[in-house]
């Protein structure tokens, strides 16, 4: 099981909570989980999402590995200019 | 210009140097060929039209009078774009040429291409149109109210609070802490709310390309973009053909800052060039690419923030509502995230509402939705250490991010540059100078995510012992010189045997945009991996040579050596060496990388600037600016001196002059550069860059992305200069004479 | 209503074209004579980037009509390379890193040749006063202003 951090416009969607319990070993598990267990997060997961690993923005890698004490933060798709 | 605090043990030869750039000649002659430079055989002329309205409805559209004219060679509407799968694109198109609705002032209804351009003007004045003018909203507070005109109904989101308009369309919010608790704890509590205006990024090159569609579906473009793989995928999804048939040509680009990361006119001249059966070329007037490119977000931020007596911050709130035109975009989310990048805070929350005008849609502007935001913050905590009679630099110190430190938007930061930065100010005689009458000094923070992306790297040995790279990422600031070094340090050959070009779509995998200050940090980095690929190849044809095993030779020094003594006596082979008997020990040598790289760290930079305020004018002259930021590992000094002096008097003219004007029928009044004023040079000083090198640990060099980064800062730091000047707290830019002069007056 | 025919000298070639009237000098060197290196950035003599040199005088050739430059001397960005060697402005731009997408260059390298022929020991203010007309949105002007200030020392010397 992982913690993962749910921004503040999300948490609703997520029981109410500013953390949740996921089970996921890599990126993709864990957002494809979260979308099963916390339906109400579906758009925005679809829309597109980042997740920060122990302090770290990744885009979109799927397979980037995830420890069960691994920091992780749900983010907002990143874009620049 | 100095460089500071370089941490890491590593020597390098070429990069850190300043060698004069690859494609320097080109540019000082005028050979470089830019967007409008291109010219095709059977070449026809492209024109939109477009409408002087800000909302209305389209009743009828009848081209058949222009269709006539002789010259004219096909006309198209948005009837001509009906197979669109991504909603995203859906948007681009829309906002290129309008669907049911005129949704901005400038918004083009249709578009002809015709032999020349006299007789494009005159057919575009046979087109007979008829419109229902509808009520418009350009405001973001206006909008935002439940009767205000609705832009585009049906695009509300699931995230948005009740009791908004339907022009709300999307909301976020981040943070942590007791925010009620921390205000309890504070000394001094400002509450202030801010306006920006919307701005351009003003690159001085005007969109062009020139497109050449068949029926059989395949097509070439020509354009001046940030991204040509990005272009691609948009125009193909639009013009319902796959990728693989769509090559696009970056030319040189003259400028973009972000505003060319997505497409304006390509599509069009894709779909005349498809019902023409010839080659189109499209170039925009400067006040098309005012009314019609992608400006910026405008903004309504209101900040509270509660500090101690002796400095901590000890809860801080933001609501941002940011305005970017007719469509949706995430600039909301970016700015509400990078708000409070800058410290370290136990009480923090940042709400983001993003509001649908009628406006054109916005496009990215270096580090987008951060300067906004953070200028408003960053004035707070300037107006607060005034109040308490405080340091700011101080302040800033005592607050800072750091190792360890939980952000605002969420991850705990690792290694950053911010304290390392602040103490450098802190450090320099500008800081420690004196000031006389009429005059302040203004700093501030600045923050930017940074990215990587999907990179693709080629690197081919010559037989004659130089290489050819190939890369993807349009050249804007003197990407190909960096490249060049990474790869000229990796394989220890001189800089001169080195040639590196950019790709077009169809001879390199896909590469992102260039953007988000990714090309330096990600194809560098693909570049160094690809320069490793090609040097163990030239070890494994060494050790076929020598009958050794392949784990017995390494690279030194630009060549290839036995590892030991045991591997026997050979002499080693010099790249050229190898190179020259590549045929022979199994074929041309090469070496490639293919990445979506992470692991761009943020990055941070601090601003420093003297003005001086003319009370009789309202006038604003810079003194001195220096600029302080973090970037890793300077690969070419001076390009990185390049994009902080850039990006930061892109800042102060975002700060002193530059805004769009509407008039009371939501009309554009400022579309040309008389009167959108961008800095010139008798505005300015020099610009002190101070370049700091604490290592990423991300990449294998050290590297940091450094291009977006200054344009931060020097909203809030002139503000507060100003502000200080003249002893009255500016809340709204851009801080232009008859503005700062109407407030001084009022405040006799 | 018929072209106008019109002999000129470019870059000291005799040079003929044929122009509509409301044609531009800008138009006629880039769409008829293909020298691309003068560029187009407003159309309105705002930005300065399609800076000519007509009859020894620097003008935004965006605002001269092409039909009133009978017999006239026009010297443009491709005309500043001496052959084989690049004009000392040239070379310190390089030398200095003073552009950085290099559109706005041809024309700033115009108008700094005007002024070193008319001032060959500009101080740091006049150099920045003259190029004012010169719009340049990458560099923040810095090193461009450096780059001018040590051509006219090597100029000099």
């Amino acid at each position: 099981m992982v913690k993962v951090k749910i921004w503040g416009s999300l948490r609703n969607a997520a029981g109410g909570t500013d953390q949740v319990c996921i089970d996921g070993r890599n990126f993709k598990e864990l957002l494809d989980n979260l979308k099963i267990k916390y339906p109400g997060l579906k758009p925005q997961i679809e829309r597109g999402v980042s997740l920060a690993i122990d302090g770290k923005i990744y885009k979109e890698s799927w397979f980037i590995p995830v420890n069960e004490d691994s920091e992780v933060v749900l983010m907002p798709y990143m874009i620049g200019g | 210009m100095t460089s500071q605090g370089n941490k890491t043990n590593r020597q390098f030869n070429v990069v850190g140097t300043r060698p004069v750039r690859p494609d320097g000649i080109d540019k000082v002659t005028g050979k470089a060929l830019y967007g409008a430079d291109l010219y095709s055989p059977n070449m026809l002329v492209g024109k939109m039209l477009r409408i002087n309205e800000p909302h209305a409805l389209i009743k009828s559209i009848d081209t058949s009078k222009a269709e006539q004219l002789p010259g004219v060679k096909s006309v198209i509407t948005f009837k001509d774009f009906l197979s669109v799968d991504t909603n995203k694109n859906n948007d681009i198109i829309e906002n290129c040429i309008a669907n049911k609705k005129v949704l901005y002032d400038g918004h083009a209804i249709a578009a002809v291409a015709a032999i020349n351009l006299n007789i494009a003007e005159k057919a575009l004045k046979l087109i007979e149109f008829q419109l229902d003018k509808l009520p418009f909203v350009i405001d973001i507070d206006k909008a935002m109210e439940k009767d205000s005109p609705v832009v585009q109904a049906g695009r509300k989101n699931e995230n948005v609070p009740n009791g908004f308009s339907d022009n709300v369309n999307s909301f976020c919010s981040f943070g942590h802490g007791n925010l009620e608790d921390g205000f309890k704890k504070a000394e001094r509590i400002v509450e202030k709310s801010f306006k920006t205006p919307s701005v351009h990024q003003g690159y001085i090159e005007p969109h062009a390309c020139l497109a050449s569609m068949t029926l059989d579906g395949k097509a070439d473009l020509w354009c001046c973009t940030q991204g040509q793989y990005n272009v691609r995928s948009i125009c193909a999804d639009i013009m319902g053909i796959e990728t693989s048939q769509l090559r696009v040509t970056a030319s040189e680009i003259g400028g973009g800052f972000g505003g060319k990361t997505t497409v304006f006119i390509e599509p069009i001249a894709l779909a005349l060039s498809l019902k023409s059966g010839q080659p189109v070329k499209i170039v925009m007037t400067r006040e098309e690419v005012f009314k019609a490119t992608g400006p910026t977000v405008s903004s309504l931020v209101d900040i509270k923030m509660g500090m101690s007596k002796d400095g901590l911050i000890t809860a801080a709130h933001a609501i941002i509502r940011y305005e970017g035109g007719a469509f949706p975009n995430e600039i909301y989310e970016l700015g509400a995230q990078s708000a409070f990048a800058a410290y370290d805070l136990k009480a923090v929350r940042s709400e983001g509402f993003n509001i649908l005008t009628n406006r054109p849609l916005q496009a990215a502007y270096r580090a987008p939705g951060a300067p906004q935001a953070i200028f408003a913050v960053e004035s707070t905590v300037d107006e607060l250490c005034q109040k308490l009679n405080l340091d700011p630099l101080e302040v800033r110190l005592k607050n800072a991010a750091k190792k360890g430190t939980t952000a605002s938007y969420g991850p705990t930061f690792d290694d950053i540059g911010l304290i390392a930065t602040l103490e450098a100010a802190q450090e320099h005689p500008h800081y420690k100078s004196t000031l006389g009458p009429n005059q302040g000094r203004g700093l501030s923070c600045g923050f930017w995510f940074n990215f990587g992306g999907n990179t693709c790297v080629s690197l081919n040995i010559n037989f004659d012992g130089t290489v050819c790279i190939v890369e993807g990422n349009p050249d804007i600031g003197g990407s190909r010189a960096s490249i060049s070094q990474m790869a000229a340090e990796e394989l220890d050959i001189p800089l001169n045997k080195i040639r590196t070009v950019i790709a077009d779509t169809n001879s390199l995998g896909h590469n992102d945009v260039t953007d988000g200050s990714r090309v330096t940090f990600a194809v560098g980095l693909a570049t160094i991996k690809a320069a490793k690929a090609a040097k163990k190849e030239m070890c494994k044809r060494a050790a076929k040579l020598w009958n050794i095993d392949e784990e017995a030779v390494i690279w030194k020094d630009g060549h290839v050596l036995p590892a030991g003594a045991n591997a026997g006596i050979h002499d080693p082979l010099s790249l050229k060496e190898i190179a020259a008997i590549s045929a022979q020990t199994g074929g041309p040598i090469s070496g490639h990388h293919e990445v979506n790289a992470e692991g761009a760290g943020v990055s941070f930079g601090v601003h420093l600037v003297d003005v001086e305020v003319d009370p009789e004018t309202g006038h604003t002259k810079i003194l001195r600016y220096t600029v302080f930021q973090d970037a890793g590992k300077a690969v070419h000094p001076s390009y990185v001196e390049g994009q902080m002096q850039g990006g930061s008097v892109q800042g102060i003219g975002w700060a002193l002059n530059e805004e769009y004007i509407y008039d009371q029928d939501g009309k554009l009044l400022n579309p040309g550069f008389l009167d959108y004023r961008i800095p010139v040079a008798s505005d300015l000083p020099m610009i002190d860059p101070v370049i700091l090198e604490i290592p990423n640990p991300g990449h294998p060099y050290g590297v940091r992305g450094v291009g977006e980064t200054s344009i931060v800062p020097p909203l809030a730091a002139i503000c507060n200069a100003v502000s200080r000047a003249t002893e009255i707290r500016f809340t709204e830019l851009p801080l232009s004479p008859p503005k700062v002069l109407s407030a001084i007056l009022k405040n006799q | 209503m018929s072209k106008i025919h019109i002999n000129v000298s470019i870059n000291d070639d005799n040079i003929e074209y044929l122009c509509n009237p409301e044609d531009t000098v800008l138009d006629i060197l880039r769409d008829n004579l293909r020298l691309t290196g003068t560029k187009e950035g407003c159309g309105t003599g705002d930005c300065g980037a399609c800076s000519i040199i007509l009859d020894d005088k620097l003008v935004c050739s965006c605002l001269v009509l092409a039909a009133e430059v009978e017999g006239s001397k026009i010297f443009t960005i491709e005309g500043m390379a001496n052959e084989n060697e690049l004009h000392p402005l040239q070379k310190k731009f390089l030398e200095h890193a003073a552009l950085q997408c290099g559109i706005c260059t041809p024309g700033i390298l115009i108008a700094a040749k005007a002024l070193l022929e008319k001032n060959s020991n500009p101080t740091e203010t006049e150099v920045r006063y003259w190029l004012a007309g010169n719009l340049c949105r990458c560099t923040g002007y810095d090193k461009i202003i450096r780059a001018v200030l040590d051509a006219a020392a090597e100029m000099r010397s």
